[in-house]
């Protein structure tokens, strides 16, 4: 919906399709660059001994997953959901509840999250995709509205107050996540996966259809396509992409509650978003840094940060469309 | 049966109703006149009860404090939609959406800089503190304000909307806007009123509120996402239906709350009753606009007709 109308969605993708590194468009190389350079970020920062900045990365990382997530959904299938918080919640409840049962393992937690995280987009998603415009930003809201009320119930999971998650998943054979810096790379290679899954959606059949019946659904309708069930495929697996994430949030912050699902939190997830650029591969990913290196460095100066950033996602939508892509594809160029 | 005890409850449903209505009739106008999404009208309701607050605190009179709170919030209003609101209403809704978050973020912030962390308690008049006794049922007077005081609001809004040139012109903008602009219609004038009086119902709402609640920072957010579900169920742009679904919200969520678990107690056994009980009535008004929804997709009283 946003920006749709400067940017059709045909155009970024055929500049990111390059059959060889030549045909790479100037903005791509940026990201790329970006991309490497979190790559090589553990060292640097062990060499400048600045471990807080790991920290820092990895919420980063984890919700640049999040964000891109959501991304399938509302950048490239105009689905405005305003509660993706809720995956986040499940997945960081996936390693929670079986660790208060001391039950570590890693897979044990990921398989969980993903399962869970689908069987609820499917069934909210069954509902929810019925509607449209506000009704469906207000369905999906209230759907983690349930969840955020179900979780505050369950007083055996610490109910409103929460859960301190003693030990991160386990790998065993594998590696130790309890080393921040591998559990940095876990989450770098499950970004990594994530950006080549949504970028090879996109470029498939499936992803036409989505971006297709975004733009116009009664022709995708009467080309022969089912257009609700393409979209109920692309919110189940955006949501389970996004209760992957919340796995790592979960292990990352090693203290969960049921404010991981408020309302709000759905929200600066859009908020995310539209920083970075709707409608681009990597816009979530740099959205999300610049929002926490923005929430870190505000809060740092003043309490009373959050009328600043208010009044900056005010001035974002009022005057900066395309967020920080359009920037960056303005300086670097679409196509070299 | 407990029938004192069920008579308590539904005047207490009848008030939250009352309350959820005057945020939610300000939201459905807003939303049915100008498609505009108000996420921040939670803020008014704060706002007001600061004001309020403040101002009782201040000239030691409840009237006063209400009145002047009142045209605080109206100019409120009115700024929010000259200077923000105005610029928005062609764009999309993920735009309202991030715009609104991010006015709540600064109405937040700014409450928390004036007025400090904690909240502020509005003292009641002694005439209005005391207790009514109904045979058995002792109910707090206070309580029978709120009701009242949201029954006028209702049916002041009613003849406004209903009986006045300018009740017309807001009907006639919720069924078809491109009309009213074409007869020749201020448009932009007309969006401010609907806007500024939206505004003030909120933060009415929020003054009959604070002196059982206080006044606390970010009180809005919780209950406009309830006054949201009270517009979805009752269909976008109806007045009628944000009444109607106010009520059944309001009777449904504290009904819900004391009864569900005696309720499940004769489906299943006691244990499993009591912790199912809170997390469902909590999601009750949730579940029933999702049901609603997936019957009837534009609310129960959706407006004759929209372009």
């Amino acid at each position: 919906m946003t920006g749709s109308q400067t940017n059709p969605p045909q155009e970024p993708d055929r500049d990111t399709q390059g059959k060889s590194w030549g045909k790479v468009s100037g903005s791509t190389t940026v990201y790329l660059g970006i991309i490497v350079l979190l790559g090589f970020a553990p060292p640097f920062l062990s060499l400048i001994n600045e471990p807080f900045y790991l920290d820092l990365l990895s919420r980063m990382l984890i919700l640049g997953i999040a964000a891109l997530s959501l991304n399938l959904i509302l950048g490239y299938g105009g689905m405005i959901s305003m509660g993706h918080a809720a995956y986040l919640g499940i997945g960081a409840y996936c390693v929670g509840i079986p660790a208060y049962y001391e039950i570590y393992n890693g897979f044990v937690h990921l398989a969980l999250a993903i399962v869970l995280s689908g069987i609820f987009a499917f069934l909210s998603g069954i509902i929810s995709l019925r509607t449209k415009g506000v009704y469906f930003i207000m369905i999906t809201l209230a759907f983690t509205q349930m969840l955020y009320f179900t979780f505050v119930s369950l007083e055996e999971y610490g109910g409103d107050d929460g859960l301190v998650i003693e030990l991160r998943s386990e790998f065993p054979g594998l590696f130790d996540t309890e080393n921040n810096t591998n559990l940095y790379y876990c989450i770098y290679l499950t970004l990594l996966g994530s950006l080549l899954l949504v970028h090879r959606l996109i470029q498939a059949p499936f992803g036409r259809v989505i971006i297709g019946s975004k733009h116009n659904e009664e022709r995708m309708r009467s080309l022969g396509y089912n257009t609700y069930r393409y979209r109920l495929v692309c919110y189940v697996i955006s949501g389970i992409l996004c209760g992957i994430a919340g796995v790592f949030l979960g292990n990352f912050t090693s203290f969960i509650s049921p404010e991981m699902m408020d309302w709000t939190h759905s929200g600066e997830l859009i908020f995310m978003i539209v920083i970075g650029g709707v409608n681009s591969l990597f816009g979530p990913l740099i959205g999300s840094m610049l929002f926490i290196f923005f929430e870190e460095w505000l809060s740092g100066i003043t309490v009373y940060w959050h009328f600043i950033f208010g009044l900056m996602l005010i001035a974002l939508v009022l005057f900066g469309k395309g967020g920080i892509n359009g920037l960056i594809t303005a300086l670097f160029g679409e196509r070299r | 049966m407990n029938w004192d005890l069920l008579i308590i409850q539904c005047l207490n449903g009848l008030q939250l109703g009352l309350l959820l209505f005057l945020l939610a009739a300000g939201l459905t106008l807003i939303f049915g006149i100008m498609d505009f999404i108000n996420l921040s009208h939670g803020s008014f309701y704060m706002i007001g009860a600061y004001f309020c607050a403040s101002i009782t605190n201040l000239t030691g009179s409840l009237i006063l404090g209400v009145v002047i709170s009142l045209i605080g919030v109206l100019i409120v209003g009115a700024l929010v939609e000259a200077l923000l609101a105005r610029r928005l209403y062609r764009n999309d809704h993920l735009d309202h959406v991030l715009v609104t978050l991010g006015l709540i973020l600064c109405f937040d912030t700014a409450v928390h800089f004036f007025w400090g962390a904690e909240g502020m308690t509005i003292p009641l008049p002694p005439a209005l503190d005391g207790q009514v006794n109904m045979g058995d049922i002792v109910i707090p007077t206070y309580r029978f304000v709120i009701i009242i005081a949201g029954l006028l609001v209702a049916g002041g809004l009613y003849l406004l909307v209903n009986k006045t040139h300018l009740g017309m012109l807001i009907r006639a903008g919720a069924s078809n806007r491109v009309m009213v602009t074409a007869l020749g219609i201020n448009i932009d004038r007309l969006y401010m009123i609907v806007f500024a009086i939206g505004a003030a119902m909120a933060g009415f709402a929020g003054m009959l509120i604070a002196p059982i609640t206080e006044a606390s920072v970010g009180m809005g957010n919780e209950i406009i996402i309830i006054a949201f579900v009270v517009v979805i169920v009752g269909g976008i742009g109806s007045v009628k239906g944000a009444f109607y679904g106010a009520l059944l919200i309001g009777l449904i969520d504290t009904l819900g709350r004391s009864y569900l678990d005696d309720f499940l107690k004769l489906s299943m056994p006691a244990n499993y009753a009591e912790t199912a009980a809170p997390a469902l009535s909590a999601m009750m008004v949730y579940i029933l606009m999702a049901a609603i929804l997936a019957f009837r997709p534009r609310g129960l009283f959706p407006p004759a007709t929209k372009s």
